[in-house]
């Protein structure tokens, strides 16, 4: 039977670094990457540029998904067709967020979202953020409205969408 | 299906958000700890399997070879297995099929994480499982996709934050009993549902800590096993499964692929009724709401009634169906790797009578772990048995 008195593990507090009681070796990683986008989101990127949101079909599936891709994972074969598809969407489900990622705290939450877009099969959803709406009127169900960076200040990046606005 | 395979020994260390040892020394407490309790030796086992989360956490490139002498895994075969938050309890199962093949005998399995390294906090290291083009330029952090799970989750069955905070009142409360516990405490619903707001649906305490520790069990073909104990904990069923990392194209209120890897485990241990055959359970809570989402994958219960019965009490530790008797990852700690192998260890010790001050009152012959993991899409399931 597990007992208190045999388990090993030594807890230390935030005084034990002040107090210098244990020693601390620091690194910072110097890790740069560039990533290749790849065929599939490297068009979607373009089209974005362009102001356009895009999403591939599987005609054996009978599925049209977006972000695209070259292959369909389900029946495992190339997709047979490229489909422009709307820049309005249904809040599939958000989130307030209060919290950074290193945990600092923000006044004005950011809104992520999954928001399924008009004209892909349904619960075919990507992740982006909701802004101009108060937070607490934010739904499941709303419908939203992609907002665009102006054309010149565009450069084929998820970003070319500021962010979506709920259509009134 | 291969040679029976039991579990005959189970050791940890206390669960703490920094530990002083290292992750090598961690794991040698647990391995350590866990042989001692079976009586047995490094030189009686024949295997070793490790496993701990990220290399980003320690900054160590190819960390199982680091941690390696810790887990007893000098000169032996040695394999690592890294399936995210589901790692703890896809070791076990990748323990079971170096021994079910009849290769070797006996396999030490030692589950390890010290997340406290990774400064200023852990959740940067999780920063990289987004979608480096169409994802991490929204500048995500981890609970997004938690908060999203859990906010689809309680709008497609209509329930509260209430609903959801039961779960973490009666996981911290479990915890009271576990010597290893770092934050059990008495709460109120009301403690829960005021506590502050990270990214809502999700408040701080329905998420559990941030962690080092360790946990390892031994286990053992049948001629070792009934040498070494009289009261081998058998592992009836195993199953694992993936889902598509496309994930913002699945419905997340439902963890399909906990289902899918449930019924591999249930097909091999011959459970067709899993909510009366299964009689304790510790389904991964690394979140109040995913115990609800996980118990629902498994079979446990409905679609969407998982928050019922828990407010009816059936999986309080003297209720029908007790789930998560250990205090699970909320009240216990969520060193990720280590919280997973904590909840076969808990399953093992219950099932042998040996759970203490934490032992379920109902009698119980089936009882089942799973973790969960990765973007949102892995389910590592293991039915043990007496």
């Amino acid at each position: 039977m597990l007992k208190s008195k045999d388990l090993m593990g030594t807890g230390l507090s935030s005084q034990d670094f002040k107090q210098k009681k244990v020693l601390v070796e620091r690194w910072t990683a110097n890790a740069k990457y560039g990533w290749d986008q790849g065929i599939a989101i490297g068009r979607y990127l373009r089209e974005l540029k362009n102001g356009k949101i895009t999403g591939i079909k599987c005609h054996k599936c009978n599925r049209t998904v977006v972000p695209p891709r070259i292959f369909c994972e389900w029946c495992f074969k190339p997709m047979d067709e490229w489909v422009y598809l709307k820049d309005t969407g249904t809040v599939n489900t958000f989130s307030l967020c209060y919290v950074a990622w290193n945990m600092e705290r923000l006044k004005d939450p950011l809104i992520p979202a999954v928001i399924e877009i008009d004209g892909a099969s349904s619960g075919m959803g990507i992740m982006h953020l909701i802004s101009e709406v108060d937070p607490k009127k934010v739904t499941r169900g709303m419908r939203v409205k992609a907002v665009w960076k102006p054309e010149n200040e565009r450069t084929g990046a998820i970003t070319d969408i500021k962010y979506w606005k709920p259509i009134r | 299906m291969g040679r029976r395979v039991a579990v005959v020994g189970a050791g940890m260390t206390k669960f703490v958000r920094r530990a002083q040892e290292t992750g090598k020394e961690l794991a040698w407490e647990a391995a350590k700890a866990a042989l001692d309790s079976c009586g047995m030796t490094l030189d009686q086992i024949d295997c070793v399997v490790l496993g701990t989360a990220p290399d980003t956490f320690d900054g160590v490139h190819m960390k199982g070879e680091y941690l390696a002498d810790g887990a007893g895994a000098w000169g032996k075969p040695y394999m690592r297995s890294y399936v995210g938050g589901g790692t703890g309890v896809f070791c076990p199962i990748h323990g079971w099929y170096h021994l079910a093949s009849g290769h070797f005998d006996t396999c030490l399995v030692v589950c390890e994480e010290k997340m406290s390294s990774y400064q200023p906090h852990p959740q940067g290291a999780f920063l990289t499982i987004f979608d480096h083009t169409t994802e991490r330029p929204l500048k995500p952090n981890l609970l997004w996709i938690f908060a999203l799970e859990m906010n689809r989750y309680m709008t497609t069955y209509g329930f509260n934050k209430e609903d959801i905070a039961r779960v973490a009142v009666k996981n911290k409360k479990n915890a009271l009993d576990h010597p290893a516990a770092q934050i059990p405490e008495q709460y109120t619903i009301e403690d829960i549902l005021n506590s502050e707001v990270l990214a809502w649906p999700v408040q701080r305490l329905d998420v559990s800590p941030v962690s080092d520790g360790a946990v390892a069990l031994v286990m053992a073909n049948e001629h070792v096993a009934r040498r070494v104990t009289s009261k081998p904990v058998w592992v009836e069923g195993v199953g694992w499964a993936l889902d598509t990392a496309y994930w913002t194209n699945r419905d997340l209120c439902y963890p399909r692929y906990v289902e899918v890897a449930a019924r591999m485990a249930y097909r091999m241990a011959g459970i067709t009724d899993p909510a009366h055959e299964i009689h304790v359970a510790e389904p991964y809570d690394p979140f109040d709401y995913k115990e609800l989402h996980h118990m629902e994958g498994l079979m446990l219960c409905e679609r969407g009634e998982a928050p019922i019965i828990t407010a009816e009490g059936k999986t309080q530790r003297d209720g029908e169906l007790p789930i998560c008797p250990s205090g699970g990852l909320l009240g216990v700690g969520n060193p990720i790797a280590a919280a997973g192998l904590m909840k076969v260890a808990e399953i093992f010790w219950q099932l042998r009578g040996e759970a203490g001050k934490r032992q379920i009152a109902r009698k119980a012959k089936h009882g089942l772990a799973q973790a969960w993991g990765d973007l949102m899409q892995v389910g590592t399931v293991i039915v043990l048995g007496i």
